[in-house]
């Protein structure tokens, strides 16, 4: 059962072959199959609320027996990235600066999850503050990537998109600032969307830098994800950048996709995005991936966006900056950590000892740049610089949606590398979300389907569609074409059971 | 040159009120010199006749009715402080020394 997709499983409840609380039970037990520890197994999830999900189960199955169910997915089980507040379950950011704080607020994404019905099984690992591309550094230990346990699931989403991996949960809500959905969704061979910015609200979605955070679905199929961004997607008064259009036809496009008829559209390969340090199993599988659109009716090109060699730079003038501004508030006075050193400290002491044991590496690391880069003397040359080249990013992307409908790359230039690998080295991890970030900068939907394995290392490998701002619906409708195309080739589905509980097994 | 002197560090952390250590200057300040000479290419790229972007999607200002909507009662916004004193935050001393 646990193997099912959310649409599928949707179903199964509709017709009445299974219970809600079945299904959350089922998750649960899996929950405590595989998650383990910090030191061992997955260890996706920092807190799990079997009874609360229970309870949330129980009320889908009253409602579905009186037959009314408040939304297609009622009583199908998520996840939620501990990023994004929920009333009565800790919510930490995987920070010790938060531990243990239980949030007086939903987020609008989960007061919508709730008003759905769907039961909430916890809250999942990540990055601290959602800094980082590998969830190492979360306060609390990495999570394993369930393909090889020796290997990063990605980040700062590692958790969501393991969990979903490893069939701990059949859907999950990530957050994505510069790749923190698509690329851990690329490297665990799962469905990860990052949707246009300001179309799924950011209200309670603890802020990195406000103007590129965006929250989306973490799946297994294209189609869960439509279904997951339809019922968190649309307007909400409480976020003053939502973007005032309705989250809808995601599904129809994914259903319309999976006809594998792609005739009529136009696909634009982005040619900075290949080359020297990009691994030839990733670029091969692109490929092939590239090869099969053609094969579905699409007309290929190769399109140029000379200033995205500029993205990296850019975003990591731009992020550190609002970060720096926005981890302000963690000041030790209202909520969270408090840490008073000997005496009769000052407040501003007291802050100063709090932040220093409250705050890891990566997000000291942030703070001070995004400091330095807003410092005056610097701001031009740094923080304007850098404001300026997404404008020439957004131009860029303008160009290219003018002659092609989506644009394609992989979505990460490698497949997941080993543990520690690149923890203390910040460029190196940086280097990770080449292929994301633009999306970021210019607010444009992405999604990374699963690709196939990478026949150097046998580890999943991401394909990235691009699409124009509120233009997601198009994401759904390729993603859903290339993920039927690749499912019949490989005969099934990249991720069964049976081989990844061997791995897991193997990797103990 | 580097781009930034470990003093510079200090004297950042200082202003980002994050009080770090000898060992932790030693380990962050060449790894931020690392990402600042990386980051530094960015000088010179667009023109002055490229607008900044603050947002990617244009903003326009919100208002919203003024109407009363319910907000959180004082035992729920006191419910994660460090401490509590007759239903209010209580902090450390304001002023330092030499005030």
């Amino acid at each position: 059962m646990i193997t099912r997709s959310a649409a599928e499983l949707a179903d199964a409840l509709a017709a009445g072959e299974t219970t809600s609380v079945e299904l959350t039970r089922a998750h649960l037990d899996r929950i405590g199959a595989v998650d383990g520890t910090a030191e061992e197994g997955v260890h996706a999830f920092l807190h799990v609320d079997a009874e609360g999900a229970l309870a949330t189960a129980a009320e889908s199955d009253a409602r579905r027996a009186a037959g009314e169910p408040l939304h297609r997915l009622d009583g199908v089980p998520i996840a939620v990235k501990d990023v994004l507040t929920t009333q009565g379950m800790p919510t930490t950011c995987a920070s010790r600066i938060l531990e243990g704080w239980v949030p007086p607020y939903d987020a609008t994404v989960v007061a919508r999850i709730r008003a759905a019905g769907l039961p909430i099984l916890g809250k999942t690992n990540m990055d601290e503050f959602a800094m980082g591309s590998s969830t190492e550094h979360s306060a609390y230990g990495p999570t394993r990537n369930p393909w090889s346990l020796d290997r990063i699931p990605g980040g700062s989403g590692g958790g969501s998109a393991a969990a979903v991996a490893a069939f701990e949960a059949p859907l999950a809500v990530g957050t994505d600032t510069g790749g923190s959905i698509r690329q851990p969704g690329a490297v665990t061979g799962t469905v990860g969307v990052k949707p246009t910015y300001g179309s799924v609200s950011r209200y309670g979605l603890v802020a990195m830098a406000n103007s590129l955070d965006q929250a989306g679905p973490v799946t297994r199929t294209v189609l869960d994800a439509a279904l997951l961004h339809e019922l968190i997607g649309g307007h909400d008064p409480l976020d003053s950048t939502s973007v005032d259009a309705p989250a809808t036809g995601f599904v129809a496009a994914a259903e319309q996709g999976a006809t594998g008829d792609l005739a009529g559209l136009k696909v634009g390969v982005i040619t900075e995005l290949a080359g020297e340090g990009w691994q030839p199993g990733v670029m091969s599988r692109f490929q092939e991936s590239v090869d099969l659109l053609a094969k579905l009716g699409a007309e290929v090109v190769e399109v140029s966006c000379p200033s995205f060699v500029h993205a990296m730079a850019a975003y990591y003038l731009v992020m550190p900056a609002e970060a720096s501004s926005n981890l302000a508030k963690f000041d030790a006075m209202r909520y969270g950590l408090r840490v008073v050193p000997e005496g009769t400290p000052s407040a501003e002491e007291v802050m100063k000892a709090t932040r220093d044991a409250g705050f890891g590496d990566e997000v000291k690391r942030r703070i001070i740049i995004g400091t330095y880069a807003l410092s005056s003397g610097y701001y031009d040359a740094y923080y304007g610089q850098a404001q300026k080249v997404r404008t020439l990013i957004s131009r860029d992307f303008a160009a290219a949606y003018d002659q092609v409908d989506v644009l394609v790359s992989p979505t990460s230039p490698s497949t997941a590398f080993p543990l520690g690998e690149k923890l203390d080295d910040p460029l190196a991890m940086y280097l990770q979300d080449l292929a994301t970030i633009p999306a970021n900068l210019a607010g444009v939907p992405g999604i990374s389907v699963p690709a196939g394995l990478a026949a150097d290392d046998g580890l999943p490998v991401g394909f990235q569609i691009l699409a124009p701002a509120l233009a997601d619906d198009r994401l759904y409708r390729v993603g859903a074409a290339l993920e039927g195309a690749l499912t019949a080739q490989w005969g099934g589905p990249l991720l069964g059971l049976d081989k990844l509980d061997a791995r897991i097994e193997g990797g103990k | 040159m580097p781009e930034i002197s470990r003093d510079e560090v200090a004297r950042l952390a200082d202003l980002a009120r994050i009080d770090l250590d000898d060992a932790e200057l030693d380990h962050l300040a060449p790894q931020l010199d690392v990402i600042l000479e990386s980051v530094a290419s960015i000088q010179g790229v667009a023109g002055d006749d490229v607008p900044p972007t603050s947002h990617p999607i244009p903003l326009t200002n919100v208002f919203r009715d003024d109407v009363v909507r319910p907000g959180l009662t004082p035992e729920q916004a006191l419910a994660g402080a460090p401490e509590v004193e007759e239903q209010r935050f209580s902090v450390p001393r304001i002023l330092g020394d030499e005030q």
